[in-house]
């Protein structure tokens, strides 16, 4: 069952001639992964949309198909067939390449994510890099639909949210850059190969070590920014914006926009799992008969809740606060980690490392947080211009 | 040199010119991401992977983000109406060909001393880092020197336009 896609994918290959193979069978790995992440995406609206109901006392979605199931197919007719307006004063070919672009770039991130044993498309020696690269590429993605607009609301928020996402691209970057370090390899597979066997029943995951626990949680502050999610929504602030950049988008540019939301959620949940939480191994060594890649999906389909769960529960950051919490906390904090982790690398074996390491993260998240706390200006809000 | 090659250097030499010549600034700026990115692919094609998404992260994740941003804080997309050359503009290109001499005389000067490559180095990021910290210290210093040089002088620019708004 573990292999039973790659062997389905050789067999299918198998009736080609040999000439054709590689080809045709990175082609049909293509194919599935433009057919999987969007199908994942429908079913995580409805998900998403009941599982916000019930945090704030109410039904959903339950009008088309048994539990509402079947709305992702009636909003993407709806998408599909509304009236593609562009605004008269835009910048047409900015405008038409911007959501194209930030989809183009988000399906790329896809291609260098394990999601199985063997389950890889492209099995580079700089995944990571490659990965990074692909997920930078959508801020320019974001000020493109922003600027092209010619519209106040879109344009501050694509001014917000490629602040935002580049603000915290540091810190996703330099708590990534910890399991870099311990593997000594940018490739992906080797990440996921280096976290796999088991202590005592227990996985050799990198969230279960000090310096791999607070890169993880760093990780995922910074990802929940990067994906401009509640609570760091404020590009699409509603009651500030409008949409953020893509107010002017409708039809399906809009649901291309929406989209690229998502699968950029999965596939950061994806890498993610893939760092700290031991790619698509499983949790504990009695449980190694369940194939892979349900290992692997499950993860991501957790990271998704978690993602939920935090739009449904925290309220949005201002502007300031979200800058000053990325500049003065998270990334003095991704820093020190780095030093952890070179300690924990030097220390050898031995509890007196996991002493160490985690009083200093411990000292350091407290002490920072605390100084923090005292010197903020905690009182009624000043205004500059909107007074 | 392969046909590959020939369509990235076009697609390259293309976003350049672009970004030279198009009359509104955001426009230059995306013409220049263009460029990056074809410098980015002829890094690929050359099997350097490393350096070719270090490109792309760096450049169009980063520089490109941070050329709009100056744009769009500093003043309007638009073309000014008194022209676009500044009256300094012959030392400007007195510098501009000293740059492209210097870099010229390197580039040329690469082919006699370094080995010709057949086969593909496998090179590990282990390598690229104690590379960086040994061998390659002093211009990865004076890189961060020149860095945070800019920074000071972005802040100088950014607090002048402020107090002049006042």
């Amino acid at each position: 069952m573990d292999q039973v896609f790659v062997l389905l994918r050789l067999w299918l290959v198998s009736f080609l001639p040999a000439a054709w193979q590689p080809v045709i069978g990175a082609l049909l790995s293509v194919v599935a992964i433009v057919c999987l992440f969007p199908a994942l995406f429908a079913l995580t609206t409805v998900f998403e949309r009941k599982g916000l109901a019930r945090i704030q006392n109410r039904l959903g979605p339950n009008r088309v198909g048994p539990f509402g199931l079947l709305q992702p197919i009636a909003d993407g007719i709806k998408s599909l067939t509304k009236e593609d307006i562009v605004p008269l004063s835009a910048d047409a070919a900015v405008h038409f390449l911007a959501p194209v672009l930030l989809v183009v770039a988000v399906f790329m991130g896809f291609a260098v994510l394990p999601m199985g044993r063997n389950m890889i498309l492209v099995d580079m020696d700089a995944g990571l890099l490659f990965y990074f690269a692909m997920s930078a590429s959508t801020e320019l993605a974001v000020f493109m639909a922003g600027w092209s607009s010619r519209n106040k609301y879109s344009l501050l928020g694509a001014m917000r949210a490629v602040a935002q996402m580049i603000s915290y691209e540091v810190p996703l970057l330099l708590s990534s850059v910890v399991v870099v370090m311990m593997t000594g390899s940018l490739s992906l597979t080797k990440i996921v190969a280096a976290q796999s066997g088991f202590t005592r029943g227990l996985p050799h995951w990198f969230i279960f070590t000090p310096w791999g626990f607070a890169g993880f949680v760093m990780y995922a502050i910074a990802t929940t920014a990067e994906t401009n999610r509640s609570p760091f929504d404020l590009p699409e602030g509603e009651s500030e914006l409008v949409a953020g950049y893509h107010t002017e988008y409708s039809g399906f540019k809009f649901a291309l926009f929406f989209l690229g939301e998502y699968l950029a959620m999965f596939s950061i949940s994806g890498l993610g799992a893939t760092l700290f939480l031991g790619g698509w191994s499983a949790p504990f060594s009695f449980l190694t008969w369940i194939p892979s890649w349900i290992w692997f999906f499950s993860k991501l389909m957790l990271s998704i809740f978690v993602f939920i769960w935090m739009r449904g529960t925290l309220p949005r950051l201002r502007q300031d606060q979200l800058m000053n919490f990325a500049w003065k906390f998270v990334l003095p904090l991704c820093l020190l980690n780095l030093m952890v982790a070179g300690l924990w690398r030097f220390m050898g074996d031995g509890w007196l490392r996991w002493v160490i390491c985690s009083v200093i993260l411990i000292g350091a998240y407290t002490a920072l947080g605390w100084g923090e706390m005292r010197r903020g200006k905690i009182g009624p809000r000043s205004y500059r211009y909107a007074e | 040199m392969s046909f590959v090659f020939y369509i990235l250097a076009a697609l390259t030499v293309a976003g350049g010119l672009a970004a030279m010549l198009l009359k509104n600034t955001v426009h230059c700026a995306l013409a220049l991401t263009v460029a990056f990115a074809g410098l980015a692919l002829l890094f690929l094609n050359l099997d350097a992977q490393f350096a070719g998404f270090a490109q792309i992260l760096v450049y169009i994740g980063a520089v490109a983000i941070l050329v709009v941003f100056a744009i769009l804080l500093t003043r309007g997309s638009e073309t000014p109406r008194d022209g676009v050359f500044s009256r300094t503009w012959l030392a400007g290109l007195l510098i501009a060909a000293g740059v492209f001499a210097v870099l010229g005389w390197a580039v040329i000067g690469s082919v006699r001393v370094l080995p010709h490559e057949t086969a593909v180095p496998t090179v590990t990021v282990l390598q690229i880092g104690n590379a960086l910290v040994s061998r390659y210290v002093l211009p990865l210093e004076i890189v961060a020197v020149l860095l945070t040089a800019a920074m000071i002088g972005a802040v100088i620019v950014a607090m002048h336009e402020k107090e002049g708004q006042k």
